[in-house]
């Protein structure tokens, strides 16, 4: 930022380890500024989306694309890594729940952490890898080459035309894809455990149902409409202020993935405590793997 | 029409006004104290070397920018005082033909010169092509386009098509952000008659931003030179000739002819000054 070329430089000897702090703390606070910008810039265009979107729904035209697009092509990949999760789970587990002589409680330890974490935070990752990075390019391309300008001076607005359909679809969607994620990750590991490691069928299934209520169900999916949420607004925004040139959409591509898998990861901690909260107040005698 | 037009205008008053503007990019000043007025069926070319604020001026007034200091009125409006609602009524009197012609990559032909009918009409399909029909046909272009996408137009073909989706509403006013700059000189004369045919068809205002004297001096009947602020003492206009086009090449201020007859001076030498060589 400017501030730091304004401090003078030919201050003598013992000026210079002065000056140096000095303008340590003013890079300092220029970091600071540019971060409260950022999260003022990021709030303000969260707010014009919510805006724009009771307003009034997007058009089908813009609709169907960004569903399709978000929902149907991801669910191939979303299926194929839950899949292979489930799998991993029951390979890195299986040894040490042997040992225990406890390997049929696999079943609730593995499918209990897809359901609750794994599930929701695969699809959302996927998602924000898929989708998000595509979309804050697709947004970034557009504002360089002014077409975002063009879509206003045609009296469309470009929050309602461009980032509420990419709003709804990884709103709506995502739900869909955490429970395909769930699923497939429950019969991949229910078929490496049952089918290859010999675990019994019956005292597999028996343990999960046990363990997995709906509430662990209802708490995947509850935290991934705020993932949805997040990947969509951070891709958008990142493609919206995208610098100028090619070099400027990558970086909104990649920032778009960085900031978006950080933020699913706190707000799954976040919302993770907050759940487990209202578990707890709601069945205090939560059943024991032990 | 489907705009808000102006059902009681007082023909005295211009349509596009702007006094004191001033915009700044950070803490860049681009724009310092322009004041402006464009009289209804005027075709104004604001011409100036690159980055002295042509562009910034076309979007502010516009709308897409909003100036830091100073007013922007169109027809009697203040840009900034209008809602959004009443800002997108205001806007949709405007075509604006972009640098790159700013085509939608995702649509086809077609689709680009119908949107803005899809957004502001109630015609039907078939209305609607009539219309994108007539509207190529008027910049010369073909119907068997209508199913490509931009990536597989020239360059020049582009531009036509950023016209015709530009007239698509019938605009009043047609901003043109340099029409014929990356085009050949043939092309680039195909854009000028076709900036003429535009004002002979439709009662438009027309402001042009172009460092293309050729363009300037065939299409406008007033000429505005900009002149980047950074290059300003404190004291002087932004402004360094404001008058009809053919009196241009006799401007008393040499930095106006310099660029009219596009003649580098001493700025080589400037440059390698200002950046320690």
């Amino acid at each position: 930022m400017a501030t730091v070329s304004h401090i003078p430089t030919d201050q003598g000897f013992l000026a210079r380890p002065l000056l140096a702090m000095v303008r340590w703390i003013a890079e300092l606070g220029d970091l600071v500024m540019d971060w409260v910008i950022g999260v003022g810039n990021i709030s303000v265009f969260s707010l014009q989306t919510f805006g724009w979107m009771c307003a009034r729904l997007p058009r089908r035209e813009t609709l169907i694309p960004a569903f399709y697009q978000i929902g149907v092509l991801s669910l191939p990949v979303v299926a194929l890594t839950g899949t292979f999760i489930g799998m991993v789970l029951v390979e890195q587990s299986y040894v040490q729940f042997r040992n225990l002589h406890l390997e049929a409680k696999l079943g609730a330890v593995i499918n209990l952490s897809l359901v609750r974490e794994l599930g929701p935070v695969l699809a959302a990752t996927m998602l924000a890898g898929r989708v998000g990075s595509a979309m804050a390019a697709e947004l970034g391309t557009m504002r360089v080459t002014e077409q975002i300008d063009a879509l206003t001076t045609m009296g469309a607005n470009p929050i309602h035309y461009l980032v509420v359909p990419r709003f709804l679809g990884c709103l709506l969607l995502i739900p869909a894809l955490t429970i395909m994620a769930d699923f497939m990750g429950v019969v991949g590991a229910m078929f490496y455990a049952v089918m290859l490691r010999g675990i019994d069928f019956h005292h597999y299934l028996e343990n999960s149902q046990h363990f997995v209520g709906y509430f662990d169900m209802f708490a995947g999916v509850f935290k991934s409409l705020f993932f949805g949420a997040a990947i969509a607004l951070i891709a958008c925004y990142r493609g919206f202020h995208c610098d100028p040139g090619a070099e400027g959409v990558g970086r909104a591509a990649t920032a778009a993935f960085v900031y978006s898998f950080v933020m699913i990861l706190l707000l799954d901690l976040l919302l993770g405590i907050a759940l487990n909260g209202v578990y707890f107040s709601l069945w205090p005698e939560a059943p024991k793997l032990f | 029409m489907v705009s808000a037009s102006s059902e009681t205008r007082d023909p005295q008053r211009p349509l596009v006004q702007l006094e004191g503007v001033g915009i700044d990019f950070g803490r860049q000043p681009v724009l310092r104290d322009i004041n402006l007025a464009i009289p209804q069926g005027q075709t104004l070319a604001i011409i100036g070397e690159s980055g002295c604020g042509k562009t910034v001026l076309l979007k502010t007034i516009i709308g897409l920018l909003r100036p830091v200091r100073g007013t922007v009125h169109f027809d009697g409006r203040d840009l900034a005082k209008l809602g959004e609602r009443e800002l997108t009524r205001q806007r949709i009197r405007f075509g604006f033909l972009f640098q790159q012609a700013a085509l939608f990559d995702s649509m086809t032909i077609s689709q680009n010169v119908a949107f803005p009918l899809r957004q502001h009409t109630r015609k039907t399909t078939e209305e609607i092509r009539q219309v994108i029909l007539a509207r190529l046909a008027e910049v010369g272009l073909p119907e068997d386009i209508l199913a490509k996408k931009p990536a597989e137009l020239s360059g020049g073909m582009r531009k036509r098509v950023g016209l015709a989706r530009a007239l698509a509403l019938e605009p009043e006013i047609i901003l043109y952000d340099e029409p014929t700059t990356g085009l050949d000189p043939i092309m680039s004369d195909v854009i000028n008659e076709l900036i003429l045919s535009t004002r002979r068809q439709h009662p438009v205002t027309s402001i042009v931003v172009t460092h293309d004297m050729r363009t300037a001096q065939k299409v406008a009947d007033r000429v505005m030179m900009l002149y980047p602020v950074t290059r300003l003492r404190p004291d002087e206009p932004q402004i360094l000739y404001d008058g009809p086009p053919d009196h241009i090449e006799r401007a008393a201020d040499s930095r106006v002819s310099q660029f009219v007859r596009g003649e580098a001076g001493e700025r080589l030498m400037e440059m390698r000054q200002h950046n320690g060589r």
